[in-house]
């Protein structure tokens, strides 16, 4: 997952800098942080560990430990659009398990893994808050509720349909 | 005259195309020359009917639902600017049964207000716990809510007043409110609805809370999954702040209470309270072992009041109306209301808002009418993932915090999910425990790898592969998770096991065709 990270060309230290700085002075600065260097990026690069270490006085271990442990916080940059599916109790109790099932049969988009032209990013989420409309995913931030074969194919043809 | 509609914006509603039919109702009203002023609120909570559309009458506001942007051309031929009949119609929203019916105390304003409109706020009583509590002295506030026998919200029923008076009474130069936004159970989103559709109700009840105790800081932790949660809270806390409802002077009470929005990181365990406050401080969100309590030693080592977007929502009703007039609800030490979600494969799903001590049954017929696929009810699981699986025969099981437990389930949240004749209970009781290793913080062995080695004895019982001595073996494990995790998500992922190897055995029974096949 690592491996060419280091040769991403949408890192930059000077803009990575000037973000660490701008929110250093938060109490509990390092999600914020991260928050605002994923947004910039679309990851968070191995390079920007040090820097924020520095910033907060912190061992690189802890910042590496914090940036680790959440789902949110990307090693890579994924896909030009992100699909984050709802598969907790209330969405499977609506079927989303079978939706999954048809973007790894039909249209090989597995979880967890992005199309091959980098068009669409598939995440898994548990519970987006919209249970009663079930199943619920967000699209690149938007909601969509009583998510179904339709809805997934046309997602699929109108950001992954570059797919070989 | 300016005709005034109201279409949600909550992000359930804009889920099901909210947006496109308020811009749908605007083309309209320009082609035809009619002057509408389209007001974005809150939910009603009635989530069927988004995108649900209402019109201000003289006989208050009438609904539409669920209307889709064709509709928007037919609503006016209809009259529905005068409240018209329609086949989408409803009638008066304040009359409709499903309104009618509910005790909406912390969610009254919910669907109703501009959420971001302070003067509309006010105008519907909003405010005037908070002024009432700049007048009392800190220690009246705390008798006060616990007089009203307000128990934490947010799953753990730990009587809200108690915790207030420790924190209180603890000597510190800084202290700090701590909400916890974290709402990461399946099945519940009242915590979402109300941020989004009413938010000063929480920044009026975490600035109670901080003049209860001589906090003089606050932060609201909300889960990255809601992103319009967290745009709608931080306009709020600028909006209240340049009313002067925060700051050095909390409606004129000579005190200081400020608070920050911030935004959890996709990590289920910062719903667990030490887990947020090490993530509020900016590490893993690993579970600190209790004690201290954060109510002496909580955020940066200081006395915090920690507590879920519903126990601080509903402080403002009991501040303005009496602690009695709140405890009035409810049934037995369950007392006020709780909002309850109904959720999953369900009818009519949103938010009820009862006093505790209503049936699932109740909620799940009365309410929701049944499974949204017409097939029958097989499972309800109450309060979250964490929550038991319950089968028709205990549907009359009262949700109050004891009578939940006497169930051997637990009220949780209040998030109730349907599930129809099509679920599989081995299935849902491996998810169960899949879920927990997923999410995990890895403190404790019980929680890291008893979730894991559950998922593998599920997996065996269901494949036919020595039946009694792995139920044995998975026996022994829930007994070991329960008695031994540091914290509530190892501790209670046996619940839902549980109820699902006692009421729906028969799903772990069935003949493994294909392991055996393959063996």
């Amino acid at each position: 997952m690592d491996a060419g990270n280091e040769a991403n060309i949408g890192f930059d230290e000077v803009r990575a800098r000037a973000i660490i700085a701008k929110h250093a002075v938060l109490q509990g600065a390092t999600l914020p942080i991260l928050h605002a260097l994923q947004h910039e990026f679309g990851y968070i690069d191995r390079r920007a560990t040090p820097l924020i270490a520095d910033a907060l006085n912190l061992s690189r271990a802890e910042v590496h430990g914090t940036v680790s442990f959440y789902h949110d916080f990307k090693s890579a940059p994924g896909g030009k659009h992100t699909l984050k599916i709802c598969r907790a109790e209330a969405c499977q109790s609506m079927g989303v398990d079978k939706l999954v099932e048809r973007l790894e049969l039909m249209h090989r988009l597995k979880v967890g893994e992005t199309s091959p032209d980098g068009g669409l990013t598939i995440e898994a989420v548990y519970c987006l808050g919209n249970c009663a409309l079930s199943p619920a995913a967000l699209l690149d931030g938007e909601p969509v509720g009583r998510l179904d074969s339709a809805a997934i194919d046309d997602i699929v043809t109108r950001h992954a349909g570059a797919r070989a | 005259m300016n005709a005034r509609v109201f279409v949600s914006r909550d992000s359930a509603a804009i889920s099901v195309g909210a947006n496109k039919v308020a811009d749908a109702i605007r083309d309209e009203a320009g082609k035809r020359g009619v002057d509408v002023e389209i007001v974005r609120v809150g939910s009603r909570g009635m989530l069927w009917l988004e995108p649900l559309v209402e019109v201000e009458t003289e006989r208050g506001r009438v609904a539409y639902g669920p209307v889709k942007p064709g509709d928007a051309a037919g609503l006016f031929e209809a009259g529905f600017l005068r409240g018209a009949p329609h086949p989408l119609g409803h009638g008066e929203t304040d009359e409709m049964d499903w309104m009618k019916r509910q005790q909406r105390l912390t969610f009254a304003r919910c669907g109703v207000i501009d959420p971001l409109l302070i003067a509309e706020y006010r105008a519907h009583g909003g405010f005037a716990g908070l002024e009432k509590a700049a007048r009392m002295p800190p220690a009246d506030i705390v008798e006060m809510v616990t007089a009203s026998g307000l128990r934490g919200r947010g799953g753990a029923g730990f009587p809200t007043g108690v915790k207030w008076r420790t924190v209180l009474g603890a000597p510190a130069d800084q202290k700090y409110v701590v909400c916890n936004a974290d709402e990461g159970d399946s099945g519940t989103f009242a915590d979402r609805m109300l941020m989004e559709g009413d938010p000063f109700t929480l920044i009026e009840g975490m600035s109670i809370a901080g003049l209860a105790v001589g906090a003089t800081k606050g932060f609201v932790y909300i889960r990255s999954e809601y992103p319009h949660a967290f745009a709608t809270m931080e306009k709020a806390i600028a909006v209240a702040r340049g009313a002067g409802l925060l700051g050095a002077n909390v409606a004129g009470s000579g005190r200081a209470f400020d608070m920050e929005a911030r935004l959890g990181a996709g990590a289920y365990i910062c719903g667990e309270e030490t887990s947020l406050l090490e993530s509020l401080e900016g590490r893993r969100g690993q579970v600190r072992a209790k004690p201290p309590l954060p109510a002496i030693k909580g955020l940066f080592g200081k006395p915090t009041i920690i507590n879920n977007v519903l126990s601080f929502a509903a402080c403002p009703w009991i501040l303005t109306h009496g602690a009695e007039a709140y405890a009035d609800y409810g049934l037995g030490r369950s007392k006020g209301t709780q909002p309850f979600q109904l959720a999953g494969n369900i009818k009519r799903g949103g938010l009820v808002e009862l006093a505790l001590g209503a049936t699932i049954r109740q909620l799940v017929e009365d309410f929701g009418g049944g499974t949204h696929s017409g097939r029958p009810l097989r499972a309800v699981q109450v309060g979250g993932p964490l929550g038991a699986y319950f089968p028709d025969k205990l549907l009359d099981t009262p949700l109050g915090y004891e009578e939940m437990l006497a169930a051997k389930g637990m009220l949780g949240h209040g998030g109730v999910v349907v599930f129809d004749a099509a679920v599989d209970l081995a299935k849902q009781a491996r998810f169960a425990m899949e879920f927990c290793a997923i999410e995990s913080c890895g403190k404790c062995t019980p929680c890291r790898i008893g979730s894991t080695r559950g998922v593998e004895t599920i997996d065996n019982i269901v494949a036919g592969g020595e039946r009694g001595k792995n139920r044995e073996v998975l026996d022994d494990l829930l007994q070991l998770m329960t008695d031994g995790s540091l914290c509530a998500l190892g501790g209670l992922t046996p619940i839902p096991v549980v109820s699902a190897l006692t009421h729906f055995p028969e799903d772990f029974e069935k003949p493994a065709g294909l392991r055996l096949a393959a063996e």
